[in-house]
């Protein structure tokens, strides 16, 4: 007989677990103890359970393993709920651990105590309390297999302390079944059949390839399909990758800020043959107008992804890698010489570039670790330096980008960079963020000191939380409604004298960085790129924050105005 | 898109929070739901519920992927033109009622096949087990010819496979 505590221990060690990011409190401090000079499994205390979590996802999404997360009740447990809807947007892996009240005091309001599987169930693909000591070992094993399999997800256990503690079984199941869960695992045969023959008789087929194929690990499938068939490829952000991204027919990332080139293959296109997407807003642009000409071919692991959003002519359930493996058996390469010149032809004709910004650019930031560093992993946060950062990264496969493309949580940055440098201790890992995210999460300085971490953070400076300045410039008439940083209560109203009066930035992110006793260096020329990286480079023991002062208002073109269709795009805004 | 009446029938674990679950991701979703009925199976580790709602075609592919989605959902059969046997109960109760009234009451009870359940000097109490158009018009028949003095409670539809009848 051992404790529930020592069984999760146990199971923890059965599924590979050798990291785990924890945060410890009163209904968590049993299991805290039985993991106490435990060898196999190192403990990570970040600093705040949000940062947890995000660390957790950055960790499972460069790894492909399960990222696992032990918070205690109430707070800890809140905490966690925006990297739970985070992480389910964009399909990661995670199991997550509450402590939770004894169960006899479940319901009275106790101290700590919240219904967090009621707060998190619309938001995981699955919550489940504890209630029985002998159900323990069940539900962790089922945890971990829904978590992994399928489309992949959060889970959270919530863990009463009494259960905890209760001695019981030390038996961890091998098998798993439940009967309301099911993955596919097959590919229907006729279905990819007749996407074969709709790609042999395409004039004009197009690739467009989601973070699915990413997931799946379907990259190297995926890059002789393309090969075989010559067919172009886009992708959605989360794809990106999916092939390397310097790859001739790559022509882009699809969507509100995508490639002129992208965004007009799409709209021309008589055959989509999409996979691993959702159709997100943020891809579609105007949903009527959207591939209006072609034939929409769908592979996706999720039935409730298909048909959601864009109406499909041939869906296929099923893994990407097992379907593209099938199609790559059936395909013939259909004939379409002057549908790749054409679109190589925008291609070379509407580069994304901010070459109209002189000095220091986030392009140039991007385009300096696109030619210094090999397959490094970037974590970005969420806005334009997100934007930026997925125009201008180049990508050599998958696993390498870390974004919140679904729920575009801003603090994630950060923390996921943490995490993917835990899970990849050899790799080069940058986190690129914001002024504005960068606070979001700033506390995982201190983390990153203590885990004696090589992180290199980059800071786009421009003193506003851009992404939506940039809405409020070109929509809004200039009205900078709550997005200037540098306000201060005696500015003068409605100020849009950006450079002449404006106080000091606050916090100065130099010294920040090093009262964490990090490193950190302000940035801003173009000649002072090569430095700066050489700089982060020396510390090897230490993350070090490389400030970039960037131009207040420099904007992230193109861009796709809201309700318009994805070739109606602003090339220059 | 053309909306219209729908039916499903759900295995579910019979565990605390499945209702939830399911309720929360219907609204959470933005799907309206007309009723929902839910009880314990001959399996006591299995609960069955039968949902009725109003949308298109589109839609309700989707509430079926999405119900199918969730862990603790077992099975989802879509009843909507398939032969089933489907009945709502219905209590209304009738208030202030003269002699002239309750007499009404019992004529109608016969006609409709309704049974009086309960009674006293001035109130009535009436128990209906039709479907659930067959509970509406009851309803709206009562409202009618009692004014302002009916107490209606109504169960939600429940329904299960036909046998040997094709009659919906």
């Amino acid at each position: 007989m051992i404790k529930g505590t020592e069984l999760l221990v146990k199971a923890l060690k059965e599924e590979g677990v050798d990291i785990l990011f924890g945060y410890p409190g009163g209904q968590a401090i049993d299991i805290f103890d039985a993991l106490y000079g435990e060898k196999e499994i190192e403990v990570i205390l970040p600093r705040h359970e949000q940062a947890l979590i995000h660390a957790a996802d950055g960790y499972a999404r460069s790894t492909g393993k399960v990222g696992v997360c032990l918070v205690t009740s109430g707070p800890g447990a809140t905490n966690l709920v925006t990297g739970i809807a985070t992480a389910n947007y964009d399909s990661v892996p995670l199991v997550c651990i509450t402590g939770q009240v004894p169960l006899g005091l479940m319901g009275n309001d106790a101290f700590q105590e919240v219904d967090i599987v009621g707060i998190v169930r619309n938001i995981c693909k699955y919550a489940v309390t504890v209630r029985k000591r002998e159900d323990l070992g069940r539900i962790i094993r089922e945890a971990f297999y829904i978590a992994r399999t399928g489309r992949p997800g959060p889970v959270l256990i919530d863990l009463p302390k009494d259960i905890q503690q209760e001695l019981g079984s030390e038996e961890y199941p091998k098998e798993v079944s439940i009967r309301g869960y099911k993955p596919n695992e097959g590919v229907h045969v006729g279905q990819i059949k007749k996407a074969v023959n709709t790609l042999k008789k395409a004039k004009k087929p197009l690739f467009l390839l989601g973070g699915g194929v990413n997931i799946s690990g379907a990259n190297e499938k995926m890059l002789q399909l393309a090969e075989k068939t010559g067919i172009p490829v886009i992708t959605t952000i989360m794809g990106k990758g999916a092939i390397p991204s310097r790859h001739p027919l790559y022509l882009g990332n699809i969507g509100i800020h995508g490639s002129y080139a992208a965004n007009h293959a799409v709209s021309e296109c008589d055959v989509l043959f999409s996979i691993g997407t959702r159709f997100n807003d943020r891809i579609t642009g105007k949903i009527s107008e959207f591939a209006s000409k072609a034939r929409i071919i769908h592979i996706d692991v999720d039935s409730a992804s298909i048909s959601k959003n864009i109406v499909v002519d041939i869906p296929i359930v099923a893994d990407a890698k097992l379907a593209i493996e099938k199609v790559l058996e059936y395909v013939i390469p259909p004939k379409i010489a002057p549908w790749v010149e054409q679109v190589q032809a925008w291609k070379e004709q509407y580069p994304i570039t901010m070459d109209r910004y002189p000095g220091l650019t986030p392009e140039k930031v991007i385009r300096y670790i696109n030619e210094h560093y090999d397959s490094p992993i970037v974590a970005t946060d969420v806005g334009q330096n997100q934007l930026w950062t997925t125009q201008y990264l180049e990508l050599e496969s998958n696993r390498q980008l870390l974004t919140s493309g679904g729920l575009g949580t801003m603090g994630y940055g950060l923390p996921a960079a943490l995490g993917a440098q835990l899970g990849n201790p050899h790799r080069q890992v940058f986190a690129v963020s914001g002024d504005g995210g960068m606070q979001m999460n700033i506390q995982e300085l201190a983390t990153a000191v203590a885990l004696e971490l090589p992180l290199t953070l980059i800071v786009f400076n421009n003193g506003y939380l851009g992404n939506v300045r940039q809405w409020q410039q070109l929509f809004f008439d200039r009205r900078y409604s709550s997005t200037c940083l540098t306000y201060r209560r005696s500015c003068q109203r409605n100020c849009l004298d950006k450079d002449k009066c404006c106080p000091p930035y606050t916090p100065d992110f130099v010294k920040l960085a090093e009262s964490y006793d990090a490193y950190g260096m302000r940035v801003t020329q173009e000649e002072d790129i090569p430095r700066a990286f050489a700089y982060a480079g020396e510390h090897r023991k230490a993350p070090t924050l490389l400030e970039f002062i960037i131009d207040r208002e420099a904007n992230v073109s193109p861009m796709v105005p809201g309700g318009k269709a994805l070739d109606q795009m602003i090339l220059d805004c | 898109m053309e909306t219209k009446k729908r039916w499903i029938s759900m295995y579910v674990e019979n565990q605390i929070g499945v209702l939830a679950k399911v309720s929360g991701l219907l609204s959470g979703k933005n799907y309206n739901l007309d009723t929902l009925t839910v009880g314990e199976t001959e399996d006591s580790t299995v609960s069955r519920m039968t949902i009725g709602l109003t949308m298109d075609d589109v839609t309700f592919e989707q509430v079926i992927k999405q119900l199918n989605r969730c862990v603790e959902v077992i099975k989802v059969v879509d009843f909507t033109d398939v032969p089933i046997h489907k009945r709502e109960l219905l209590f209304i109760k009738v208030s202030s009622c003269h002699e002239k009234d309750k007499e009404e009451i019992f004529r109608i009870a016969q006609t409709f096949d309704l049974k009086i359940i309960d009674y006293d000097k001035n109130t009535v109490l009436i128990q209906c087990i039709k479907t659930e158009q067959g509970v509406n018009e009851m309803i709206a028949l009562f409202r009618r010819s009692f004014v302002n003095r009916i107490e209606v409670v109504r169960g939600g539809s429940v329904a299960i496979e036909a046998i040997s009848v094709s009659e919906r």
